[in-house]
């Protein structure tokens, strides 16, 4: 891993299974879960569900959406919101590709960490 | 004439003669004009590369400029001398041979090159790119020989190559990275049709496939992958991508970034140094297709000449050139917050179209097999039109949109039809027939498909059937149909996409989405795991499992417990277990800080808070203890519950245990509707329990009762007689058919319970009990599907299989700041 600026490099997109997602543990702070949709795109969210804390990266993604794992609450991986009745929120963290590299923001990665 | 000022334009490439066209255009008189090319030839069109390859185009016609055009317009042309440095503070430039040029403005169009990757080999006799009339050269002298040729990379620029020469007739090997071809341009349905067409023009299309070397002995043999697959070539064709040429802009000073910055009238860093093309960033984006080119290269002409417009930035749209598939896909097709899909799906004219709106207005579109409207569909997106007035009608296309028949009220929408106009495709029904059958007295769905037969066949027009119902009979239909759709995705039901699977002989996810005209791009999660296991109990031994698809239990091989970690249990063949077993567990929970060992109900021991990461390690220990999965976490068979039978307990009638360890050997790794417990008890006092199962078998004297449909869980029931048999042989003959109907007839995720409530008894009676040849079928039908279904997803897990799912990614240490 290394450090570009704001971003932090944190692998290739090719470590990354098509529609599912890995994860990046933070040392002090929250799990960080980074999808891959059927697009070839890459978001990151806590690995949190809001509802009961289910690992999101367990879940089936579909769209930019991924579904908990634990009770089904579906997550937009763009806003980290809860969608249809349920309301909730998981801190999102930006992401960018660079030369098939995944890059994600730093500030926001290290939020968690006291 | 020579005090007009000197323009000097190094690049011979469309870019800098389009920039030189529209500044002569605007103004003829104002410059004199110098082209640099690095190419011995004129200026010809890059893009018609591919159809020159495919030998549909020769070099002629491809030509844009012609010598008489440079000649014509006073340009001097320097071809096959390159330049190779700038003084920005003489304002000159140098070309390899030596010759020096002063300028006053200097144009970069120096466009790209193309990206090859670093793999062992790629300097290779007979690597190539794809790029210019040389490597075009290079790939025809190859085809000449025939023989094998790979192609790296599945965009746009490898598939035509692909394709050129594989009308050259050689055999192309496509090899892309990512699951789908073109991804950048396509979604996941489209690329798949993309690949489908492809194959069956006998290209090989391998995705998800990484190239670890390029081998031969000075000559290209063949690529090996990374999972060691080896595919033999004489040519192989690097086209993965294309990066900015911005060398000469580096050397010289100039600000860059990916490509060289410039401003909205194109002037680099340098105010006398202006650049355009594929060589250029503008506001963080570089542009790789024709169309904002020319959108630059007017307003570098504005910029210079008249009044300026600046540069904005280009929406862009492709189309692929591969003679005889049409795709096309314009702006932003990863849906999204506030995004919407309306998805048109035509499976016998191998059509999908799938417009992307957002607030009133398209974004972004993705058309196969009929690309008409994709000019119509980027011209609104371009404009951003409000849609609002043609959205129900959009799909359909521009003449149906604008020529009326659309309407916000479906009903309007029917009313609309003429007479003659076709509502049930496979049958061949018009709408006046329909509304004769109801007129007739077919007041009912079912009326309507036994009447006229509309919609009776694969049922897609079943939603304008029921439109017509309800346009005829007004508030007297109020609908009907108690057989829900499988899910939001899709107008069909359960039972209707499992007969189509096997009518149609469909064989992929992504194969059944197209064939029924899903309305979501890739489904969601409820009906992909069901369609997954659709497939693999229609085809076993051909359909790939589709892991991505399945419930995280199935896809981990463990159960997730509520605070992520996993619970294990290894199969113990009909509750029966040893020391060695029992050691092995025990040495498991400490090593992996196991916080609980627990009996299950299932007669087994359930190990909890294993970490994800672990996993394998843990099954490894088991395997090597000889256990197996316990597929405690499947919609499978889970366990076969015994008592000890005849063979200690003083009531026991028959071999208890030993008949169900039979059992779960026969059944064991079945992948089914939900999941599946069977139970053997040895006398009718019925310590196992065999009456809330899915399958009992309770012993007698005489032989064995047999029973189907029960369960414990929330809605307790106890199990119907089936029938009694005699022998042993004949109780585990009745157990694989029972399963096996289970199997191709339940819903997914109905238990055995509400099946059997579904469908009755008698129905059940009916194909096990007395059609003789059926069981026989069924049992046969079901152990041909166990013949691949048997071996342990642990031991292949524990090899390293799908790895990327247990490991982390990576992990982030932050600096502790004091």
């Amino acid at each position: 891993m290394s450090v570009v600026g704001e971003w932090l490099d944190i692998g290739p997109v090719d470590q990354l299974p098509a529609l599912g997602a890995r994860t990046l543990p933070v040392r002090g702070g929250e799990e960080i879960a980074i999808f891959h949709t059927a697009n070839g795109e890459v978001y990151a969210l806590v690995n949190k569900c809001p509802h009961k804390q289910g690992p999101l990266s367990q879940g089936i993604v579909h769209d930019t959406t991924v579904t908990c794992p634990l009770h089904s609450w579906r997550i937009s991986l763009i806003t980290g919101k809860a969608l249809g009745d349920d309301e909730g929120c998981v801190p999102v963290i930006p992401v960018k590709i660079d030369g098939g590299r995944i890059l994600i923001g730093r500030a926001e990665a290290l939020a968690s960490v006291a | 004439m020579n005090n007009k000022p000197h323009l000097i334009v190094i690049g011979n490439g469309m870019a800098g003669c389009r920039a030189v066209e529209e500044i002569l255009e605007r103004d003829a008189d104002k410059f004199r004009i110098t082209i640099f090319g690095a190419e011995p030839r004129v200026n010809y069109n890059r893009i018609m590369l591919s159809p020159l390859l495919a030998g549909e185009k020769s070099f002629d016609d491809i030509v844009i400029n012609a010598q008489a055009w440079y000649d014509d317009n006073g340009i001097t042309l320097v071809s096959g001398d390159q330049v190779v440095a700038i003084d920005r503070k003489i304002q000159t430039v140098t070309a390899r041979s030596g010759r020096v040029e002063s300028y006053d403005k200097l144009l970069l169009a120096t466009g790209s090159d193309p990206f090859i990757i670093p793999v062992p080999g790629h300097d290779m006799q007979g690597v190539v790119t794809f790029r210019d009339m040389d490597d075009v050269g290079a790939m025809l002298r190859a085809a000449d020989g025939g023989g094998d040729a790979v192609v790296i990379g599945g965009g746009l620029l490898g598939l035509e190559a692909a394709h050129g020469l594989s009308l050259r007739g050689m055999k192309v090997t496509v090899i892309h990275l990512m699951p789908t071809l073109m991804e950048r341009q396509l979604d996941e349905a489209a690329g798949w049709l993309l690949k489908e067409a492809l194959e069956g023009r006998g290209q090989t299309i391998l995705t998800g496939a990484d190239t670890a070397e390029i081998y031969g002995q000075g000559m290209v043999e063949g690529i090996r992958l990374k999972d060691g697959r080896e595919i033999p070539a004489s040519l192989v064709v690097m086209a993965v991508g294309i990066r900015p040429n911005v060398k000469l802009a580096r050397e010289t000073g100039l600000a860059i970034g990916r490509g060289i910055h410039v401003d909205d009238h194109l002037v680099t860093s340098d105010a006398n140094i202006l650049a355009v093309g594929e060589c250029v960033e503008h506001q963080g984006q570089i542009y790789g297709l024709v169309a904002p080119i020319w959108e630059m290269c007017r307003s570098l002409a504005d910029g210079l000449i008249a009044q300026p417009n600046g540069y904005t930035g280009s929406v862009t749209s492709t189309k692929l050139k591969v003679s005889g598939i049409d795709v096309f896909s314009a702006g932003d097709f990863s849906g999204g917050e506030g995004c919407e899909d309306i998805v048109m799906r035509d499976a016998t004219r191998g059509v999908y179209k799938r417009v992307i709106v957002k607030e009133d207005r398209v974004i972004g579109a993705v058309l196969y097999g009929d690309t008409g409207d994709g000019n119509w569909y980027f011209d609104l997106l371009k404009k951003q039109q409000d849609i609002t007035e043609i959205r129900d009608a959009l799909i359909f296309g521009q003449a149906f949109a604008s020529g009326g028949g659309a309407s916000a009220n479906p009903l309007d929408a029917v009313a609309a039809l003429s007479d003659d106009a076709e509502i049930c495709g496979c049958n061949g029904v018009s709408k006046g027939q329909v509304m004769g059958c109801i007129a007739g007295g077919a007041h009912s769905l079912d009326a309507v498909r036994s009447g006229c037969k509309a919609s009776a066949s694969c049922g897609s027009c079943t939603g304008l059937v029921e439109n017509l119902l309800a346009l005829a009979m007004g508030d007297e239909y109020a609908g009907e149909r108690d057989n829900k759709p499988m899910c939001k995705c899709t107008s069909f039901t359960h039972e209707d996409v499992r007969r189509n699977i096997i009518e149609k002989e469909l064989k992929e996810i992504p194969e059944v989405m197209q064939a029924l005209h899903w309305t979501t791009p890739d489904g969601c999660a409820s009906c992909r795991p069901a369609l997954n296991y659709y497939l693999l109990c229609a085809w076993p031994g051909e359909f790939a499992d589709d892991n991505q698809s399945r419930f995280v239990n199935e896809r981990m091989h463990a159960n997730i417990q509520k605070d992520g970690t996993y619970s294990v249990v290894p199969r113990m063949w009909g509750g029966v277990t040893n020391p060695r077993e029992l050691r092995a567990i025990a040495d498991v929970a400490e090593k992996y800080e196991a916080r609980m060992v627990k009996v299950t109900g299932g007669q087994r021991l359930d190990i909890f808070g294993i970490k994800k990461e672990d996993l394998p390690a843990v099954w490894a220990d088991l395997n090597a203890a000889g256990m197996v999965s316990g597929h405690a976490y499947a919609k499978a068979l889970r366990t076969v519950k015994t008592c000890v039978g005849s063979e200690w307990c003083r009531f026991g009638t028959q071999d208890s245990t030993g008949l169900g360890i039979k059992t779960e050997q026969m059944t064991w790794g079945s992948w089914m509707p939900h999941k599946f417990k069977i139970a053997v008890s040895g006398c009718p006092r019925n310590c196992a329990e065999a009456t809330i199962k899915d399958f009992g078998i309770i012993c007698v004297d005489s032989g064995y009762e047999l029973s189907v449909g029960g369960n414990g869980g929330i809605h307790l029931r106890g199990t119907d007689a089936l029938c009694k048999v005699e022998t042993e042989q004949e109780a585990l003959d009745y157990c694989a058919a029972f399963i096996q109907l289970y199997r191709e007839e339940a819903r997914y995720l109905d238990r055995t319970a509400p099946w059997v409530e579904r469908v009755g008894m008698d129905y059940i009676k009916s194909r096990i009990v007395d059609d003789t040849e059926g069981r026989e079928a069924l049992r046969q039908r079901f152990l041909y599907s166990q013949s691949f279904m048997q071996d342990d997803p642990w031991a292949k897990r524990a090899d390293g299989e799908d790895y990327k799912l247990h490991q982390h990614l990576a992990e982030i240490r932050p600096l502790v700041t004091a």
